[in-house]
């Protein structure tokens, strides 16, 4: 089964390597991967995708709260959780073909971000389902490039 | 008053009460190598290879208790090393290896003697350190001894940039640590306590099951109590040997790939497992799915990841070992009163004592004339020592012997590689020891194969007058591996045959240490005795059966009640 792992670690070089190092040393596996700080100085947040039974994805979660750098793991998927990742997402976009798209894009509420002579970059925000839903009606069009922030995840406030 | 990087290091060593250390200079800590004579309380021993000096270190800590400490330089200094902090990690032992790196604006450069040590030991400490920031060196220092020592024991690295250990600042030792995201998890949970004592007083057919935990937690003398008092049978790993004394009834013998009958058939047939820091690694359980099938599993460890890790557990207990058997004692108590006492084991013991009577530990005794049988070694070491002794052992047909046929009473007394199999471990290991405990009769029983992956610290034991003896059971052969490729690999022996190997008495002596040659079995006593009595270090090279065996065996993958037996 896929996990959301909340893993609140100290913002110190080499602690990224730590923890990827853990899940690669121990052939565990990692699907998405995000880092960035938090408001509290030295302390960064990092959102972990992977996939696993309960031993494995048990022993992750230990195994991550035995680093001396991590300070909080939390395991989203036991709770009520929001999830939303963020894609860019490069397009091809000939004239004949560009008012379909915008469509598309207007229907999936995101938002085109720049636009060339016959592509158009689009930014797309939410969850895994939608994100390939749409790469799923883009494809006929022709993708150029991707990039993907990976799951950002949190629980919900009304439990 | 302001001190520079090197003084504040080995200020901080004092302070953690350090009293020796085990290095090899080079250019990257020849700050900290000049400040040495300074510190005459600080001993240092400079060793041959720093492999050595991390063996020592570890073997330091193994012996005391203590957190052991080695130097060494950068580059091929640090990762001389990584075979003993492994060594040390697999087994969670306590050291602090300090290693020196590049000046700071060099690191990244591929400068002279530059290796990113960090990274390489990340999987391999517990923990470890850059420092990059002179006033961070104090508080870094005190944070690794805390890591090193607390918890589940282990290796932590400080890697110390040469301009580092230049710098100066005011020295100010921190009194505490505090670490947000490391808070180990002493106490036992009472509840759980509570119902351990309950399945223990109602268990049949109950079983302890002791790993090195109980050693590095000092837990052995109320696992004996506990054991003693309510008859409760008790094995233990390669690592957990000596926490209960090998002479008591109750003492089944080790249990496992080379573990005794009895053990490993009281296991398969209990009603109860009490493991207690133990981690059930696979050279215990061979076949995982027929591991203590009949059992309910009780698992103490301090370790959450060492819990379900490998084996369904019924009542996990994340605890230090001491605290848990402290409470179980109390708990039991009160249990055995409450319900007009515990099911009596007697039937259990009969059977227990059938299988041992039935199929001891043996071997078949040397023919008149024959060469002379590696195990009549350990048990005539055991015989004169009386046990009294630290036995250090190598990797490999010594270290099995060495487990199988001396009875370890007290914790500490055996020190030896059982994770991570390190060949070459045992003699500088037991140069530590013996370090610490110079007084002591240190033996290191090592095969002709292990022995000289570290050989060349038989300078260091002559130099620093550590009598340490090492019993070489001279097979000619990587004798472990031979007996996997006789009974798996078709007696396919390749290159397991050490046809060329020194002269044992002729290197001792070209060291400065006393060698010993024993061919006949009748000299073997008198020449051991002679070695002991000798007053510096020595070979006791003794020529054995080349084609002698390790047994019982277990095949690996099997269930271990599966014993190929003499």
């Amino acid at each position: 089964m896929r996990h959301i792992l909340s893993v609140l670690v100290e913002n110190e070089p080499g602690v990224l390597s730590r923890v990827s190092g853990l899940f690669s040393g121990r052939g565990f596996n990692i699907e998405t991967l995000n880092v960035a700080p938090t408001l509290e100085d030295g302390v960064s947040i990092m959102t972990i995708t992977t996939i696993g039974d309960e031993q494995i994805i048990e022993q992750i979660i230990k195994q991550l709260r035995k680093l001396v750098t991590v300070i909080k793991v939390v395991d989203l998927t036991e709770v009520k959780n929001v999830e939303r990742e963020m894609m860019l997402l490069k397009v091809a976009a000939e004239e004949g073909k560009r008012a379909e798209i915008l469509r598309i894009v207007d229907v999936f509420r995101c938002k085109v971000v720049d636009v060339g002579f016959d592509e158009l970059t689009i930014e797309v925000t939410g969850t895994q389902d939608k994100l390939t839903a749409l790469i799923n009606l883009m494809q006929r069009f022709g993708i150029k490039e991707t990039a993907r922030t990976g799951a950002v995840a949190m629980r919900r406030s009304m439990q | 008053m302001e001190l520079t990087g090197a003084q504040i290091l080995l200020e901080s060593l004092g302070r953690e009460g350090v009293d020796v250390i085990f290095g090899f200079p080079g250019g990257a800590v020849i700050d900290i190598y000049h400040q040495i004579p300074n510190y005459p309380n600080l001993k240092h021993v400079l060793v041959r290879h720093e492999q050595g000096a991390i063996h020592m270190a570890d073997g330091y800590a193994r012996a005391t208790g203590k957190v052991g400490v080695c130097l060494v330089t950068s580059g091929p200094g640090a990762t001389n090393t990584v075979t003993g902090i492994a060594t040390a990690y697999m087994d969670s032992i306590p050291v602090v290896i300090i290693t020196g790196q590049v000046p700071t604006p060099l690191i990244g450069n591929d400068a002279f003697q530059e290796v990113d040590i960090v990274g390489i030991t990340r999987p391999c400490t517990k923990h470890n350190y850059l420092v990059k920031d002179i006033t961070k060196l104090a508080k870094t220092i005190k944070e690794a001894f805390f890591l090193a020592q607390s918890g589940r024991p282990g290796p932590v690295l400080v890697d110390l940039p040469k301009d580092v250990q230049q710098q100066r600042c005011v020295f100010n030792y921190p009194k505490k640590v505090a670490l947000r995201g490391y808070n180990p998890h002493y106490d036992p949970n009472v509840k759980q306590v509570r119902k351990v004592a309950e399945l223990l007083c109602k268990a049949k057919h109950p079983v302890i099951y002791a790993g090195g935990g109980v050693i590095s937690s000092s837990a052995s003398k109320d696992l004996t109590k506990l054991a003693q008092t309510y008859n409760i049978p008790v094995t233990a790993t390669l690592m957990g040997l000596g926490c209960f004394p090998g002479d008591d009834p109750l003492w089944l013998g080790m249990l496992g790939m080379h573990g005794t009958f009895a053990a490993n058939h009281s296991i398969s047939n209990a009603d109860l497992i009490l493991a207690v820091g133990a981690r059930f690694d696979d050279r215990v359980t061979g076949k995982l799915s027929e591991f203590a099938s009949k059992a309910t599993m009780v698992h103490i460890d301090i370790d959450p990841t060492s819990i379900q890790k490998n084996v369904r557990v019924d009542v996990p207990i994340v605890a230090d070992c001491r605290l848990f058997m402290e409470a179980l004692n109390r708990e039991m108590a009160d249990v055995a009163q409450q319900k007009d006492a515990c099911v009596p084991k007697d039937k259990w013991l009969a059977q227990i004592t059938e299988w041992k009577t039935k199929h001891p530990l043996k071997y078949k005794p040397a023919a008149k004339g024959g060469p002379i049988k590696p195990q009549s070694v350990v048990e005539a070491i055991y015989k004169i020592t009386k046990g009294d002794c630290i036995i250090s052992t190598e990797v490999g047909q010594n270290q099995m012997w060495a487990a199988q046929f001396f009875n370890y009473k007290k914790p500490r007394t055996l020190l030896t590689s059982g994770g991570l199999g390190t060949m070459g471990f045992g003699f500088p290991a037991a140069i530590g020891a013996q370090a610490a405990f110079p007084e002591k009769l240190v033996i290191d029983v090592a095969g002709d194969g292990s022995i000289q992956m570290c050989i060349q610290e038989l300078a260091t034991a002559v130099c620093y007058n550590l009598p340490v003896k090492i019993v070489i059971l001279n097979n000619g052969y990587l004798g472990m591996v031979r007996q996997w490729q006789e009974l798996f690999y078709d007696k396919n022996y390749c290159s397991t045959c050490l046809d060329v190997a020194p002269d044992f008495v002729k290197l001792a002596e070209a060291y400065g240490a006393a060698g010993f040659r024993v061919t006949e079995a009748k000299d073997l006593d008198a020449t051991l005795k002679k070695a002991f009595a000798t007053p510096k270090a020595c070979i006791v090279e003794v020529v054995v059966d080349p084609e002698e065996n390790v047994y019982p065996m277990v095949p690996a993958g099997k269930s271990i009640t599966e014993m190929i037996l003499v």
